[in-house]
């Protein structure tokens, strides 16, 4: 169903960390954006799509004023607004937002130190745009900060912080569905598998939690008002959001589940794992039940790797991209 | 990141650094006396009170620079010198087995049964010295009051700090590559087969539910691997069968060859920790250091000095493409005269810490800067 194509090489090799693999596909330009976290450094590649030119940029996690220990990266993702796009890196320090190409910093956040010394230092992670104007990021108390962007420029600000979970965020996903309502803009998830099911607005309010089981949700991303979560017990799970409703179960990977995605206009979706096996599956809504369906399709195993991060690269799921701890290259598969 | 790293680094490096050690010491028909008093001297060090207790406050892991001159002061807290290509070669063992298992390790929280288990062979080692066993113990204690409550997400998320600092250490270790663990390219090697980790189903099932959650469909999936069900799950208490075997010690002493290490090809090192972070390092080398039971090193009685790894001209097997091979795996950019004097002077500082007394919050700009440049490349 897939076949593998010629890898891009990155700078350095990626770490391990949950959703580690960016991708924004320019199309007026006729390429396709990278991004994978190194520590404290993301390494970026715009690579053409006739395969001829690669051009390659880092940027550095930054504490502007304080000289004093590396801020290692949690997360780089691209946030695609309809009116511009943004790459915001998360990082120990703080959030940092550049234009997409990675050229110039237009936004700054600095987190706030903690004043119980606890096991895990402060940081950010878990990254998404919402609607129109906002970008939500999670933060390791569990806090999400809803920035405002405008249209242009870096006049972004701190718009609300809403309080949903107890424990670190590890990753958000939005869809926007015109206005209509109780339907869900975004999905959050944690470090205890709990799931916040948001509406966005002025004010965010929260239309749902779906309560986890002790086991650290990965990942998560929400289709035609599914959230699909994935777990540290390999298990990713179909739920309607608004309700909460199971719709569906699989025991999808014999590790830790790394990262999801879904590629909106077809509905196919990808799950990658440290087992080192990327696995696609076809969501579909059922007429009769108005429920999601879950169907296997295809395999990959990426061999002596665990996979940090796995994307399509188009919105049909054409094609998709793979990085994997400790490996130098991005991985990509294309419909064959 | 998480900031509880630390004392599961020392103990298992610590561990490996031992069991390598004890092979080394009887393969080079050392004294029993010898040996003995050598591990004893330094799990004592390891496991003292002081030192565990720095270890434990929750704190960020440095580098390697940092990490190698503790391991290596710790290792002449006994009567044994190391010379300075010894303890480069062990050091690197050393991590490459700790990435192992690292990498391997079923469960995040598996880590901490990779660390009892080298808890419960340096036990064995000190076995005939009562107090030291005592020291083991009370440490392994106060790590299981510290780990056990962790929720599992929170070692994950330690287990990738680890990641990170072992990340792009592709070093050959011709026992791994022998037992197939590790491929010739240095990465180690992932099965998809065999028994999947406690609490993890096996892998294929698809289950589809109603409206009122009553399963209506179930379905499966190829896996493109053959997992089978988990086995029992091991003992995080102070005694037990740990079940995992990662963490054991995997060097016979009848096959003492088998430790010797050859680097990958133009494996890109990227730079360690910039001079930013050497202020906050240099604290805690001084406080660990000042917490480590000093032995005076100028006058031992009878030190010995011993080069772990006698193939030190000759690295064994593949790669041998004598000059155009640089050291593209720089651990520690400290020369060996100048490591010894950033020893002696932070075992003069260290001598000025009294028991128990707060030490310090930094060094003065002065000395900080002294020590960071007997610490410098020059």
């Amino acid at each position: 169903m897939y076949r593998k194509e010629k890898s891009i090489q990155i700078k350095n090799s990626a770490s391990a960390l949950y959703n580690n693999l960016g991708v924004l596909r320019i199309a007026p330009r006729r390429l396709t954006c990278f991004t994978a976290v190194h520590a404290n450094v993301v390494n970026m590649v715009s690579a053409s799509w006739d395969g001829l030119n690669y051009s390659h940029r880092q940027l550095q996690s930054k504490e502007p004023n304080v000289a004093t220990s590396t801020s290692l990266i949690m997360q780089a993702a691209f946030c695609a607004l309809p009116s511009r796009d943004l790459l915001v890196v998360t990082s120990q320090k703080g959030i940092q937002m550049y234009e997409s190409d990675g050229s110039t910093m237009v936004y700054w956040h600095a987190l706030d130190t903690p004043e119980t010394n606890t096991g895990q230092g402060m940081f950010a992670r878990g990254i998404s745009a919402v609607c129109e104007s906002f970008i939500c990021v999670g933060v390791s108390t569990g806090a999400i900060l809803v920035f405002d962007v405008p249209s242009k420029g870096s006049n972004i600000t701190l718009a609300d912080v809403i309080e949903g979970h107890k424990e670190s965020i590890t990753d958000m996903a939005s869809e926007c569905c015109g206005g209509e309502v109780c339907v869900a803009d975004l999905v959050s998830a944690d470090d205890g598998g709990n799931l916040c099911v948001w509406k966005a607005g002025e004010e965010f309010s929260l239309l749902n939690h779906i309560p986890g089981f002790d086991i650290s949700c990965s990942s998560v991303k929400l289709w035609k008002g599914t959230a699909v979560a994935g777990y540290g017990t390999g298990q990713i799970r179909l739920y309607e959001a608004v309700t909460g409703i199971l719709h569906a179960e699989v025991n999808a990977h014999a590790r830790w589940i790394y990262s999801l995605d879904v590629a909106p206009f077809s509905g196919l979706l990808l799950s990658a794992a440290e087992d080192s096996l990327v696995r696609v599956w076809l969501l579909s809504m059922s007429p009769e039940s108005h429920s999601v369906e879950i169907g296997h399709l295809h395999n990959e195993c990426v061999t002596d790797t665990q996979i940090c991060g796995a994307k399509f690269c188009d919105s049909d799921g054409y094609a998709f991209a793979v990085t994997g701890y400790d490996l130098s290259e991005i991985i990509r598969y294309t419909q064959s | 990141m998480s900031l509880r790293t630390l004392p599961l680094v020392f103990i298992n490096l610590g561990g490996e650094m031992l069991y390598i050690l004890d092979q080394r010491l009887q393969a080079l028909n050392t004294s029993e006396d010898n040996s003995e008093k050598v591990m004893t001297d330094i799990v004592g060090a390891m496991f003292s009170k002081d030192f565990m207790d720095e270890l434990l406050k929750p704190q960020q892991l440095y580098s390697h620079r940092t990490l190698k001159t503790v391991l290596t002061r710790l290792a002449h807290t006994s009567i044994m010198r190391l010379s300075q290509a010894s303890m480069d070669k062990l050091y690197e063992l050393m991590v490459m087995a700790f990435k192992y298992q690292v990498f391997l390790c079923p469960r995040p929280k598996d880590l901490l049964l990779v660390t009892y288990n080298h808890i419960d062979t340096i036990r064995e080692f000190v076995q005939h010295t009562p107090v030291v066993v005592n020291q083991v113990d009370e440490t392994h204690r106060k790590v299981i009051e510290v780990y056990s409550s962790l929720p599992e997400g929170e070692f994950q998320l330690l287990r990738q700090t680890l990641l990170i600092f072992l990340q792009d250490l592709h070093v050959r270790v011709s026992l791994f590559l022998k037992n197939k663990v590790q491929n010739p390219n240095g990465r180690f090697a992932l099965l998809s087969s065999g028994p999947v980790p406690p609490g993890i189903d096996v892998p294929g099932l698809i289950r589809m539910f109603d409206r009122k959650g009553r399963e209506v469909r179930r379905g499966e999936f190829p896996t493109g691997g053959s997992y089978t069900s988990p086995i029992r799950e091991g003992c995080f208490e102070l005694h037990g069968d740990r079940v995992i075997r990662l963490g054991m010690n995997i060097y016979s002493r009848n096959h003492p060859e088998e430790t010797y290490i050859s680097k990958p090809p133009s494996v890109k090192q990227k730079d360690d920790a910039p001079n930013l972070l050497a202020k906050e390092e240099l604290n805690l080398l001084a406080r660990l250091m000042g917490s480590m039971k000093a032995e005076d090193m100028a006058e031992t009685e009878t030190g010995f000095r011993i080069n772990l790894f006698m193939t030190d001209g000759e690295e064994g097997g593949t790669g041998t493409s004598g000059g155009a091979e640089q050291s593209s795996f720089e651990v520690i950019n400290i020369q060996a005269i100048q490591d010894e004097q950033a020893a002696t002077q932070l075992a003069r500082i260290a001598g000025q810490f009294t028991e128990g007394d707060k030490l310090p919050e930094s060094l003065s700009t002065n000395k900080g800067a002294d020590l960071l440049a007997l610490m410098d490349d020059l």
